[in-house]
């Protein structure tokens, strides 16, 4: 087995990783106070991913009419963010990166004096912002060819400390065909759960999408036989047009009940946002 | 191993490959990655997919696998230049089973294998050779970084100082802190960055491999030439005829022309001069002062502080005086005067020249790293089901071992105990686990038919192309569109 590894990046940033978990992890403030905090980030790491596999079984499990029972802390944190989407198919799983992005930043955090953090797992980011302090976070919209699409700046007098992206080129299936939906929630886990669901809405049924079952590319999915999306053909502009709206009519249910701030989804090309006015700014030249 | 991880028939009839990389033991479908992306099913086999380091590229050191002979260059890959190092190459710990890579190539008709890994290394360090003659501090006193002791001054060596840091008692003997410190400056230092370590009673050093070291700030430029006495002998001949005296001053031997065996030979008439310290053999002073920043590794900023007496039976007005430093960072002209006083002169041209050649001849100084770790019973578990056979194989230089493709010396007597110039290795070849420990690559290449012999996992090995073709991959997985 491999354990869990941690190394400093060249700029300074730590890298924790162990099997598929991934985070790059910066914290500002005095180097006494970094120094301390990135200790404490990795104390708990190694304890992460065995916590997590020893209750998979139940984290691939639908949420339906009763609240999962889980025991660790990052399954705690999962349960928790797609507790409020049971009425579709989810189960935890669906917020996994982000519920370790926010786990890691709290040990990241505890009792220290930052300016500012941030946990990033793989595109789903946990944020800490301390009072007069702000950050900005770069979207990507296109994995294959990945250039800054847009960005998002955090403040600390705004609710918004999770950042997620969810899309067709991420390590997770989605059932949508978006190329990128990001969300901005009050945590991670809860922006990584709502941007599953808006990617997942953003869709068409066309021939130009190729639908596989999860579990012929993945015995383990928990989608189960729910077709994923294996390949998006070009569009024609007016199906485009139609999935980006169904997926905005997602993001802005999801806004209207306050489970996010806002939303960017974008599909070759297009892009549709929904903000009540917040956070979201988009680059002029797209 | 638990029956939960084994595969059904029909798992196993879709060519379906369980990863036991990490726990959560993916079930991989052909031509897809595991949920980490790293390992993949290529055709029925568990593929890593990060890149692999290849030491192909010009910009790389390669180095000899074989030393000597000029037999074999390294070159494994046909007309590749390719040599698979650990980097990349990911370890299993503990290591219940194969290396990550067991590559099988020929060489000169010979199959010959290379297994493999990284290596976590609990017990490791570094050996620091500083080339300075400056004063560091006492032999044994602590080295520390951030106020924890990461190690300690050991033998002084020719023209250098030496360091001893690292170890299992710094890194999980003591304080959590010091743990985590030492590993920190262990991993630096490893990785070629500078680290400024403070010797207690002594100076702060920054030390950062293939650089030269600074000293309480001041940047060392030159490996003194030799001891004052060696350089009394070396250019003796070039002094005669222009001086009546060369004091060569050095902490370790200050050299005396006139008395030492170098002057005699020139017939060179005593001038009288005595130099302070203890007499070692005629014209070599121990102790002419104590250790510091000045002159030649001594704390003596005026050289005349040095000269004891000068005897009036034998010197004579008008004499001759050079003094200079073994580095020949310092030096000076003086000509006694009728009261038998030195006075500073101007240094003529031909003297100024030999002044001169002494630096030329100093050579860089430099600081040196050698990683030092044993290679344990786990570790070489992941090479063979018999890993005392690992270890006698390596004796007896049947197997070679190279750490990044650098090659590694390997001590005589019990164990895998080897050191490596961190200098040849690939930039940032080591990594950290929290325990804390390093984690560096590891490769042991040896003949196919050798390695089966020892109970390696031959059935386990891949042809050189193979590796190449699965390191080239730049993650697998998520291009089908």
């Amino acid at each position: 087995m491999t354990c869990a590894v941690a190394a400093h990046l060249p700029d300074g940033r730590l890298h924790l990783q162990q099997g598929p978990i991934d985070l790059v992890i910066e914290a500002f403030g005095t180097a006494r106070e970094v120094e301390h905090a990135y200790a404490q980030a990795m104390e708990g790491f190694g304890d992460i991913l065995p916590g997590l596999v020893g209750e998979l079984p139940a984290l691939r499990q639908p949420v339906g009419e009763t609240y999962p029972s889980l025991r660790g802390p990052v399954a705690r944190r999962m349960a928790e963010a797609v507790w409020p989407h049971r009425a579709v198919y989810i189960t935890p799983m669906a917020a996994v990166a982000g519920a370790v992005a926010d786990e890691v930043l709290a040990a990241l955090v505890r009792g220290r004096a930052l300016d500012k953090a941030y946990v990033n797992d793989g595109g789903d980011i946990a944020v800490h912002l301390a009072p007069g302090h702000q950050l900005r976070a770069g979207i990507v919209a296109d994995l294959q060819a990945p250039q800054l699409s847009g960005f998002a700046t955090l403040h600390h007098d705004r609710p918004v400390r999770g950042i997620a992206t969810s899309g067709c080129g991420g390590r997770s299936f989605s059932l949508g065909i978006a190329d990128s939906t990001t969300v901005l929630a009050a945590t991670a886990a809860a922006a990584d759960a709502a941007a599953t669901l808006i990617a997942n809405a953003v869709n068409v049924d066309t021939p130009a999408v190729r639908r596989q079952p999860a579990c012929e590319l993945d015995p383990d999915s928990d989608l189960g036989e729910l077709a994923v999306t294996v390949a998006v053909g070009d569009l024609p502009p007016a199906l485009v047009v139609e999935a980006l709206d169904r997926g905005l009519l997602e993001a802005r249910r999801l806004r209207l009940c306050g489970m996010i701030d806002s939303a960017a989804l974008s599909l070759q090309g297009h892009w549709r946002i929904e903000s009540g006015g917040t956070a979201f700014a988009r680059r002029e030249a797209e | 191993m638990s029956d939960d991880i084994s595969l059904t028939e029909a798992e196993r009839t879709a060519g379906i490959v369980r990863c036991d990389a990490c726990p959560v033991l993916c079930r991989i479908r052909p031509g897809r990655a595991g949920a980490c992306d790293r390992y993949a099913n290529e055709e029925g086999r568990l593929v890593r997919v990060d890149p692999l380091v290849l030491l192909a590229k010009p910009d790389v050191a390669r180095v000899a696998f074989v030393e000597g002979g000029g037999a074999w260059r390294g070159e494994l890959g046909k007309g590749e230049g390719a040599f698979v190092t650990g980097i990349g190459a990911t370890t299993t710990y503990p290591d219940y089973k194969p290396a990550p890579f067991i590559v099988s190539s020929k060489h000169d008709g010979v199959d010959m294998v290379t297994v493999v890994t990284e290596g976590i290394f609990s017990y490791c360090g570094v050996k620091v050779k500083i080339d300075t003659d400056r004063y560091l501090g006492p032999e044994q006193a602590a080295v520390r970084v951030k106020g924890e002791a990461v190690g300690h001054v050991t033998t002084a060596e020719y023209g250098s100082q030496m360091l001893s840091l690292g170890g299992v008692h710094h890194l999980t003997g003591g304080s959590k802190k010091e743990g985590v410190v030492t590993c920190d400056a262990l991993l630096a230092l490893c990785n070629r960055e500078a680290v400024e370590l403070s010797i207690d009673g002594g100076s702060t050093v920054v030390v950062q491999a293939e650089r030269p070291p600074i000293v309480n700030g001041v940047a060392e430029e030159r490996m003194r030439v030799g001891c004052g006495s060696a350089a009394i002998g070396m250019f003796a001949p070039q002094w005669h005829g222009h001086v009546d005296e060369v004091i060569v001053v050095d902490d370790h031997i200050t050299g005396v022309l006139s008395e030492h065996q170098g002057g005699a030979f020139l017939d060179m008439k005593p001038a009288g001069i005595r130099v302070r310290g203890r007499r070692s053999t005629p014209g070599r002073y121990f102790q002419v002062a104590e250790p510091g920043l000045g002159w030649g590794g001594t704390d003596v900023s005026d050289p005349l502080e040095i000269i004891d007496r000068i005897d009036p039976k034998q010197a004579w007005p008008g004499l001759r005086l050079l003094m200079v430093s073994t580095t020949g960072e310092h030096s000076a002209w003086f000509e006694l005067d009728q009261d038998l006083k030195p006075q500073a002169a101007p240094m003529p041209p031909p003297v100024r020249l030999v002044v001169e050649r002494i630096a030329e001849n100093c050579e860089p100084a430099l600081c040196t790293v050698l990683f030092m770790a044993g290679a344990g019973g786990s570790l070489r578990a992941g090479v063979t089901e018999n890993p005392v056979r690992l270890t006698r194989s390596v004796r007896e230089t049947l197997t070679k071992v190279t750490l990044g493709g650098a090659p590694a010396f390997v001590w005589p007597g019990g164990g895998i105990t080897l050191m490596v110039d961190v200098a040849r290795m690939p930039e940032r070849s080591f990594g950290y686990v929290p325990t804390p420990a390093l984690v560096a690559p590891i490769e042991f290449t040896l003949r196919a038919d050798d390695y089966a012999a020892l109970g390696g996992y031959s059935s386990r090995t891949v042809t050189l192309e193979e590796a190449i073709a699965h390191a080239g991959h730049v993650r697998l997985g998520r291009d089908e569109r």
